[in-house]
């Protein structure tokens, strides 16, 4: 299995309006593009146009197999909300099982080895003991642990995760980052939209994004201080790189050991997107 | 026990009122579930009165009823959206408006006939113990269908009630079962009026399948208690009107709607089996 995405001076926005153009991109098999940027920078629009959930405004964007065959990669997204409110006490393990339906067409049941996959999946986000619970009474964390391993078990081509690490405590983060690994061993290209600059360094591209693309290359390249503060307006560096300060989130995302006492903007001062 | 038993021994027209009953009890609890995990239940309702002018029409030009159901559920359909995808509105104020406007137009067309109040009465409020067996075959093969079509495309709907985006990514033809579904809808609503009148078609679409996603846990078991609380409705419904001389259709619905608020009610005494949002963070 391998798969390839690539745009040419793509352009993504609604109703006719581009968020952000000039998108030019090619990953391939086993590569993880992280797309960093504010609220409302347009990385979740141009997740949402890879998915094939809205039509490019200009330019192209392919998702393919890699392997010349016509079709569509197979493609797993996980948005960046979901609908916890449904209204029956739905299992976790049964929303995990959904992932495999599109393996399955209509009506087929799941097999021996679509369990194994969904326990392979529960297994890497830690929520095995949480199977029988209904979803609804998860916390936030828990419920995005059980949406990602529903976009893992897909085992699908092109993975496009919005904020995968929203709300996960640092355990959780770290088997996200060893998935990840795992993702790209598998041959899966891997496009996240994040606001933390240290997922985003682990990432083989990152393409900045504030309503234009700010910078687009390897992490040492794309994650510049000059360019962070271009995307994110307040920009601090300690000894092991920048720490970025969001105004749209209150907090700073330098999570490691040891990180600097630093005070967001004056309220106040905000982006208009 | 006679009490009990003897209005669907000696009434002929009791056993068929009882089987239409059950027939569109269980059309209705499968239509329903889906409704109301969609959260499409105001729809629904102007589904049952967009149907309402176009059976009026067929009474007046002599075709069957049920083809200008069909047409008055196509044209209140298309009417949703053409004016939700043309105009600013939201849908809630398209379908609000139709739904009005469809039920003046179809009194409209009624007052135009010879037997205004009684064939009125019928379409509202429906005329179950009048109903043949012919079209009893009609509306089993209405639930037949709905019920095999709902277990053919279990899987997007359920999705597309929980994460439509992801029934979408999951290569689902979303637009397309969409269609299916509101025509699910529409023939369920055209089917139920002849037992419970255009005006309660909605109870026995919404009180049922409500009640039941109050006690179960997944999509088939919804539709089956559902579907249980429906046929007790019908038989309580109709044992009630025979004893006490009560409105039919209307006697069934009040059951079913009973029903519900019981559940309810006995649900909110009951520890509760999900935590409140807080417990998210």
């Amino acid at each position: 299995m391998s798969a390839a995405i690539e745009c040419n001076g793509l352009a993504v926005g609604y109703g006719g309006h581009a968020v952000v153009g000039g998108i030019d991109l090619a990953l391939g098999a086993g590569q993880w593009l992280a797309v960093i940027g504010t609220n409302g920078s347009g990385k979740s629009t141009l997740l949402k146009t890879l998915a094939g959930l809205i039509a490019p405004i200009a330019g192209t964007a392919a998702v393919r197999s890699a392997d010349g065959s016509p079709d569509r990669a197979t493609v797993s997204y996980l948005s960046q909300s979901h609908e916890q409110g449904f209204l029956l006490p739905i299992r976790s393990r049964d929303v995990v099982c959904m992932g495999r339906w599109p393996a399955r067409g209509l009506t087929g049941r799941l097999r021996g080895d679509d369990q194994a996959m969904v326990d392979d999946a529960m297994g890497a986000m830690g929520i095995t003991d949480l199977a029988d619970q209904p979803l609804g009474t998860l916390s936030g964390g828990q419920c995005q642990r059980v949406h990602l391993a529903q976009a893992l078990c897909r085992r699908a081509d092109v993975l496009l995760l919005d904020e995968p690490t929203a709300g996960l405590d640092a355990a959780s983060r770290e088997r996200y980052l060893a998935v990840m690994d795992s993702e790209r061993a598998r041959g899966s290209v891997v496009v996240t939209a994040t606001h933390d600059v240290r997922e985003a360094q682990r990432a083989d591209l990152v393409l900045v994004v504030a309503e234009r693309v700010v910078a687009c290359g390897p992490p040492g390249e794309a994650l510049t201080a000059e360019a962070l503060a271009q995307a994110f307006g307040v920009v601090i560096s300690d000894a092991t790189g920048p720490v970025v300060i969001d105004p749209h989130h209150g907090h700073d995302h330098h999570h490691g050991p040891g990180s600097p006492h630093v005070h967001g903007p004056a309220p106040g001062h905000q982006h208009e997107h | 026990m006679d009490v009990l038993w003897d209005p669907f021994v000696q009434s002929a027209f009791m056993q068929r009122a009882l089987v239409a009953g059950i027939v569109i009890a269980i059309a209705t609890a499968v239509v329903g579930t889906i409704t109301v995990l969609r959260g499409m239940a105001f729809l629904g309702d102007a589904l049952a009165h967009g149907v309402l002018p176009g059976i009026a029409a067929a009474l007046l030009i002599g075709i069957p009823s049920v083809v200008g159901a069909l047409a008055g559920a196509a044209v209140m359909m298309g009417g949703v959206a053409a004016i939700s995808r043309r105009t600013r509105l939201s849908s809630d104020v398209a379908i609000g408006l139709l739904f009005v406007g469809m039920l003046a137009l179809g009194v409209v067309i009624i007052s135009r006939s010879d037997d205004f109040a009684g064939s009125l009465t019928d379409i509202l409020f429906g005329e179950v113990l009048g109903v043949t067996w012919t079209q009893i075959a009609w509306q089993a093969g209405v639930a037949v269908a709905v019920v095999l079509l709902a277990w053919l495309l279990r899987r997007p709907m359920l999705l597309m009630a929980m994460d439509p985006d992801q029934a979408r990514v999951a290569g689902y033809r979303v637009g397309l079962i969409e269609a299916v579904l509101l025509g699910m809808i529409a023939i369920t609503v055209v089917a139920s009026f002849v037992v419970v009148g255009a005006l309660l078609v909605f109870g026995m679409l919404l009180a049922p399948a409500g009640a039941a996603a109050l006690v179960t846990r997944r999509l088939g078991s919804m539709m089956m208690v559902a579907a249980a609380i429906g046929i007790v409705s019908t038989y309580v419904g109709l044992l009630l009107s025979w004893h006490f001389d009560l409105a039919a259709g209307a006697s069934v619905v009040l059951t079913a709607v009973a029903i519900f608020f019981i559940v309810a009610i006995a649900q909110g005494l009951m520890p509760s089996r999900r935590p409140h949002p807080e417990h998210a963070s």
